[in-house]
């Protein structure tokens, strides 16, 4: 079984004290390096293309949390752009929304990918390391504070999750 | 609480005994799961690379259909036809061959695609099928690999936006200058990630063809899937397929919306949809103003491929000659549209016109099956989306199959009032 609260060291993606919105899956992973298939060579290349961020693959850590903002992963359907950030060791991301097929390429690799229902934004960036209960939806700082409150984990979502990911899933669905 | 059209079919598809609602992630059975040309030969390169045995759980619900580049005109879509053509002989997998036609299209003649069906497959317009009540949808090669071998998949249950169309369309107004009128309206992001039901005494007057029209562009304002007032004539089109779960479906009185427009459309004119996005919407008759000279007209595609449209534009076409400079090309959407043409003798008007008529397929869009367009080139195109670079690297405005054939034998945009 895999974890169902995760807990790591929070990496905010803001400019100028808010988060950047409609980051897509170019700033993310630019379409230059899509012939790189091997997931272990695609961390280096994350946000490359996204001002200011350039030295993110240098100073993500694993265990790490990403939280970015709306509209998250806008754009083409490729899978590095969430395969760089588990190449990295990102064990989950906390948006308030994200492109359709990204969410749907995040959940079928088993990244947990957290929406925001309500929250303040202040609270959340001032959080250096956050606890996310998956089950309850509930995001907290490490003293148990809540700080905001997301759309707890659907059975789909952590089917896949704790089969680590669409295919492992399957597999075990018809035997 | 009642419920929309999308959360009824994905109720009945649900694998898990809980009540579909908006917002839900959900396991659904899919009663078919298709690949195409495009995307087809990664899917069954999936098969093998994810799973043991790389058989699909019910060939009886899997269906190959080739559309893009039909046939083969580059070694690397051939080689990705043969991958699927060999994997389907192998395991008894149904092929609608390069001869076919569009395979959304070939789903609904064939009854594949049924009111309340779920069909999923490679072609990011296959939401076009809830033009017939079913809920298509487009998904990349690995979703698509997953339901070859479940037979399910897993789909968030998208809110609906209601729109109700007050009066009637005027007579030289057409079902893709409706569709580019709620476009035009609402814009690329309108419907964004939202189940969109039409409603009005106008879409009880849309034939198959014509609703399909519509169906196909829900794409371009970012809509999962829309749905048209149901109505008896799908009742009709479909009493030849035998599926147990055919139904189709209304809205309950207190379903929920998201959104609800209101629109009069009784005034509305002949439009079009300039370079380089499909929102871009003016009447045409703005643009004729501008006499921009035209090289090529393509009808078609899985938007204006229809016998209906092709007939519309033989009406007008009918003893004149296609301007000199512009080169005009239909393609029937699938083998049966071809056959009704040569029935009807339309293939015979369109040769008099000096029109290319090619064999059924995708057309102008995917590949260039038809021609691309080059540098500088202004195109004129019934299809779905003008983005740079779609067509070639030319100018594509999109209109009706009307506005195209008036366009084709003035050799500039222009709409009946110029001839």
């Amino acid at each position: 079984m895999k974890d169902k609260i995760i807990k790591g060291r929070a990496l905010h993606i803001i400019e100028n004290g808010t988060y950047i919105d409609d980051i897509d899956t170019d700033m993310i992973f630019h379409n230059s390096f899509l012939a790189i298939t091997e997931i272990e060579k695609m961390g280096q290349h994350a946000f490359g293309n996204l001002d200011g961020w350039k030295d993110f693959p240098s100073t993500a850590k694993k265990g790490d949390v990403l939280v970015v903002g709306k509209n998250f992963g806008a754009g083409s359907s490729r899978q590095q752009a969430v395969d760089c950030f588990t190449a990295l060791g990102v064990t989950l991301i906390i948006g308030e929304s994200f492109g359709a097929i990204y969410k749907r390429n995040a959940i079928n690799a088993g990244v947990p990918l957290i929406e925001l229902k309500d929250f303040n934004s202040k609270d959340l960036i001032g959080c250096s390391e956050l606890k996310i209960d998956l089950e309850k939806g509930i995001i907290m700082d490490l003293q148990d504070n809540k700080v905001a409150e997301c759309k707890p984990f659907s059975k789909v979502q952590m089917d896949i999750y704790q089969n680590g990911n669409l295919f492992e899933y399957g597999k075990k669905m018809r035997g | 609480m009642g419920k929309t059209i999308i959360e009824k079919i994905l109720q009945e598809h649900c694998v898990d005994d809980i009540d579909v609602k908006s917002g839900e992630i959900i396991w659904i059975d899919i009663d078919k799961r298709t690949a195409r040309d495009f995307g087809g030969a990664n899917v069954v390169k999936n098969m093998s690379k994810y799973f043991d045995d790389d058989s699909v759980q019910d060939v009886s619900k899997t269906l190959f259909t080739f559309d893009c580049v039909v046939p083969a005109k580059t070694i690397p879509y051939a080689n990705n036809q043969h991958i699927c053509r060999q994997y389907a002989r192998e395991k008894n997998i149904s092929v609608y061959d390069v001869n076919a036609g569009i395979g959304s299209h070939v789903a609904i003649e064939e009854g594949h695609a049924y009111p309340n069906c779920t069909f999923i497959g490679t072609d990011s317009h296959l939401n076009i099928l809830g033009a017939v009540g079913a809920f298509g949808q487009g998904m990349g090669d690995q979703d698509i690999a997953f339901s070859f071998k479940t037979g399910v998949n897993w789909f968030e249950v998208p809110p609906t936006m209601k729109i109700n169309l007050k009066g009637d369309l005027p007579d030289n107004v057409g079902a893709k200058d409706l569709i580019l009128f709620l476009i035009g309206k609402l814009g690329s992001k309108g419907a964004l990630g939202k189940a969109v039901e039409i409603y009005g005494d106008a879409i009880a007057k849309l034939n198959i063809d014509q609703r399909i029209t519509v169906g196909s562009m829900g794409t371009e304002m970012g809509a999962i899937i829309l749905f048209l007032k149901p109505d008896t004539i799908l009742d009709g089109y479909f009493k030849f397929v035998k599926a147990e779960n055919k139904k189709l479906f209304s809205a309950d009185d207190d379903a929920e919306y998201i959104e609800t427009f209101e629109f009069d459309i009784s005034n509305i004119k002949p439009l079009i949809a300039c370079p380089p996005k499909p929102d871009n919407v003016f009447e045409v008759s703005e643009i004729a103003a501008k006499k921009i000279l035209v090289d090529s007209v393509f009808v078609g595609s899985c938007t204006n491929g229809r016998i209906t449209d092709i007939k519309e534009v033989c009406e007008i076409l009918k003893g004149k000659k296609v301007h000199p400079r512009v080169m005009m090309k239909v393609v029937p959407a699938t083998m049966k549209v071809y056959g009704e043409m040569l029935k009807e003798g339309l293939v015979q008007i369109l040769y008099d016109s000096g029109v290319i008529v090619s064999n059924p397929g995708c057309g102008g869009c995917a590949s260039g099956q038809i021609g691309m367009t080059g540098t500088g080139e202004i195109q004129l195109s019934t299809s779905n989306r003008n983005f740079k670079g779609k067509q070639g690297n030319g100018d594509t405005y999109l209109v009706s199959p009307a506005t195209a054939a008036y366009t084709a034998l003035t050799g500039y945009i222009c709409g009946e009032e110029d001839l």
